[in-house]
């Protein structure tokens, strides 16, 4: 188990900067990839020999794959020998000592976002004896989850205190050679989150608020494993909705969900990677593979997103149903503004009978960005009576943005049913007008449509979230018209 | 209240406004009338704001003040409400959220409170009951998936709400049942007052049975050609615009 202190370590680790990037010195590994690094991030992790085995074969498997190239995104070629794949953790005097060394364009951000004044703090990365106060919210929850036999730790921690878990279900749902970016960050991943629920448990917190104050320096690969073991229920919520930047450009996440019988998960993500200013520079390149297993007969995956950030955003959080009856779910708002480019989406692979799963995706673009919403659905033979409704819709706003849709649909067995709905629309000037005749301000009225296309989505956050994303969103579209 | 004098107004390269001017006090009820593409909606429309016509000559004043200056939303604020012709649908927003964003933005504007969500229910029940709304009409999408009638009705609403002081209907009785269109008038009868003006831009002496215009002007090419009592209303009705453009030809 962690100790506080362990805790508060996570806290100071934790990357959290925007707009008063210095140059810190990094006692990280030097740029460059080859098995000698593997082995040394290993090593510097303290890993047991299950763990190095397992990160040489990712490295091995990469080393024979290609960098894909089917998404609907353009950028310069990624050189992997240019990015050190180790970097130190911030020290604490190198961070604000009080709010009032922070930018005031962040904490008028935070402002607009509607983020508790006592979290402020903590994001803006100020050093941790000023925050002393979120820790022990952290302690006190550490213990509800104890009691209730719920293990929520870092990844390395999990390798440490609860091997024969990682090893069981580390790469059952994305194994190595899934594809080019799982390989690699299964050779190279820094740290990330580890849930277990056992048996019947229903998790008595969100994890959503425990995550945020927990959350640790995970860096530009990072890996999550949940384990809802059978009948158990779990509720997490990934990221935050204050603008994250960071100095690594390339992101490449991996998320494994397993739900064994009768077990629930529901995985929220609200994503705002910095994307890059308004011409398009910088920006986080955010590839990432989610995925989860319905393992068990009558378990049930949920994945809600909302995606602001990123420059490049590449995902397509997937479900497997595999027990019988199971319910896969995916419910995405995904943004793109200025030169934004978005690819996401979804699959869902029935295997099991009775197997439903429904998709609901809206795209809005703005500027000159480019949404691509790609979904698979996939129907195998002895999917028997499989139920899918896809609900796919996009908003343009303006005439330099573009919205694409490429649904795709494999169905191997006659009793299946499988809808798929699209509609793409514009925000219209007489829309506009129409708001203003009624005293409404043009974008107070683009907030208002925008809001209104999402609340199918949005409906699905845990409540508080739920309020923070739509002011997200209008933070991020704002200046998108006129 | 409204004083326009010699308005002209294009959109794109075509002047549709060639000179008007129009008077309107506070207190009356003016009908608008006159044959297609007589400028009827535009001028409704240059009132309002709408970025689409350019006014190119003359002036609009209102309440003392240079209504051209004023951004849309601003003179929406300052009291002027448009009844639109063809009310757009915005998918996903619900009416309830439009109608208090609308009050809402009205009751800031002259510094008072918002309105509370109790309050708002309650006032918005009261209109719709005169106006034999189902309340369910409160959680609909604005206009999404309303019949003609039902779109009207829902501009009468929200003039209820927001209590202008020059309303401009467009042709809001246009296409609507018997009983509509007496909802509609019920719905603006009960807005008259000597605080409040009323311009009623209609092709049809039908409304004007249910509502009573104090003046009716007739519209051709962009100027009135005549202006009259209630009486020219029925005269229109009976000859057609024809016999007003011979006269004004002659």
């Amino acid at each position: 188990m962690v100790t506080e202190t362990d805790n508060i370590e996570t806290l100071v680790n934790r990357r959290y900067k925007h707009g008063f990037i210095t140059d810190i010195e990094s006692e990280g590994l030097p740029p460059g990839l080859d098995e000698d690094v593997v082995r040394a991030i290993s090593a510097l992790k303290n890993e047991p020999e299950f763990m190095l085995e397992w990160r040489l074969r990712a490295y091995r498997l990469w080393l024979e794959m290609k960098e894909p190239a089917w998404a609907h995104v353009h950028y310069p070629r990624i050189d992997f020998n240019e990015i050190s794949y180790f970097s130190a953790p911030k020290s604490d005097k190198d961070r604000p000592k009080s709010l009032d060394e922070v930018d005031p364009k962040l904490l008028e951000t935070y402002d607009k976002l509607g983020i508790p004044l006592h979290e402020r703090a903590r994001l803006a990365g100020v050093a941790v004896d000023a925050v002393f106060d979120s820790v022990s919210v952290a302690t006190t929850f550490k213990e509800k989850l104890s009691e209730a036999g719920v293990i929520f730790c870092s990844f390395s921690e999990a390798v440490t205190n609860h091997p024969e878990l990682v090893r069981k279900y580390l790469g059952s749902v994305v194994p190595q050679r899934d594809n080019f970016f799982a390989a690699l960050n299964s050779a190279v991943f820094s740290d990330g989150s580890f849930v277990y629920v056992p048996k019947g448990v229903r998790c008595p917190m969100e994890l959503s608020t425990y995550f945020r104050i927990n959350a640790a320096n995970t860096g530009q690969f990072e890996r999550t494993l949940i384990v809802a073991d059978e009948g158990s229920h779990v509720s997490y919520l990934e990221g935050c909705t204050a603008p994250m930047r960071d100095e690594n450009q390339l992101h490449a996440a991996v998320v494994e969900l397993v739900a064994l019988e009768g077990a629930e998960i529901k995985y929220s993500t609200v994503q705002n990677w910095y994307p890059g200013d308004e011409n398009g520079k910088g920006g986080i390149y955010n590839f990432v593979t989610k995925r989860g297993d319905c393992r068990g007969a009558n378990s049930k995956i949920s994945w809600t997103q909302v995606e602001t950030g990123s420059a490049i955003t590449w995902k397509y959080p997937s479900c497997i149903l595999r027990g019988d009856n199971s319910v896969g779910e995916f419910y995405s708002v995904a943004v793109a503004n200025n030169f934004q480019q978005a690819d996401t989406g979804t699959k869902m692979i029935h295997i099991g009978r009775n197997t439903r799963s429904t998709i609901v995706s809206k795209g809005i673009s703005a500027g000159h960005a480019q949404n691509a919403y790609r979904g698979l659905v996939r129907v195998m033979p002895q999917a028997a009576a499989a139920r899918n409704h896809t609900q796919c819709d996009s908003l343009l706003i303006g005439k330099d943005c573009g919205a694409h849709t490429f649904p795709y649909m494999e169905i191997r067995n006659p009793s299946a049913r499988v809808e798929h709905e699209a509609t793409t629309s514009k925000i219209s000037a007489n829309q506009l007008f129409y708001c203003r005749q009624r005293g409404i301000s043009e974008e107070d009225a683009v907030n208002m449509i925008v809001n209104g296309f999402c609340k199918e989505v949005f409906k699905e956050l845990p409540m508080e979230f739920a309020v923070e994303a739509q002011a997200l969103l209008n933070v991020s579209l704002e200046g998108a018209v006129g | 209240m409204l004083e326009i004098k010699d308005l002209k107004a294009s959109t794109g390269d075509t002047p549709i406004l060639n000179g008007l001017s129009l008077s309107v006090q506070a207190g009356e009820v003016h009908a608008i009338m006159g044959p297609n593409g007589s400028g009827k909606s535009t001028l409704a429309q240059v009132i309002a704001g709408h970025e689409d016509y350019a006014v190119t000559a003359g002036s609009v004043t209102y309440k003392g003040k240079d209504l051209l200056e004023l951004e849309p939303e601003e003179r929406a604020r300052e009291g002027i409400f448009l009844g639109f012709q063809y009310p757009v649908e915005i998918p996903g927003v619900n009416n309830a959220y439009l109608l208090k964003a609308a009050l809402n933005a009205k009751r800031k504007h002259h510094g008072q409170d918002e309105i509370d969500a109790f309050e708002f229910l309650k006032l918005a029940k009261e209109k719709m009951a005169v106006l034999g709304m189902d309340p369910k009409f409160l959680n609909r999408g604005v206009n999404e998936g309303f019949s003609g009638g039902e779109k009207k009705r829902n501009e009468i609403l929200q003039m209820a709400m927001l209590e202008p002081e020059l309303a401009i209907l467009d042709e809001t009785d246009s296409g609507l049942d018997i009983d509509a269109l007496k909802a509609v008038a019920q719905g603006v009868n009960a807005l008259r007052s000597p605080e409040r003006a009323i311009i009623l831009v209609t092709h049809y002496q039908r409304l004007l049975d249910y509502v009573e215009p104090d003046v009716v002007h007739v519209l051709s090419g962009g100027r009135i050609l005549r202006s009259g009592d209630k009486s020219l209303a029925l005269e229109l009705e009976e000859k057609g615009y024809d016999w007003i453009r011979e006269a004004a030809n002659a």
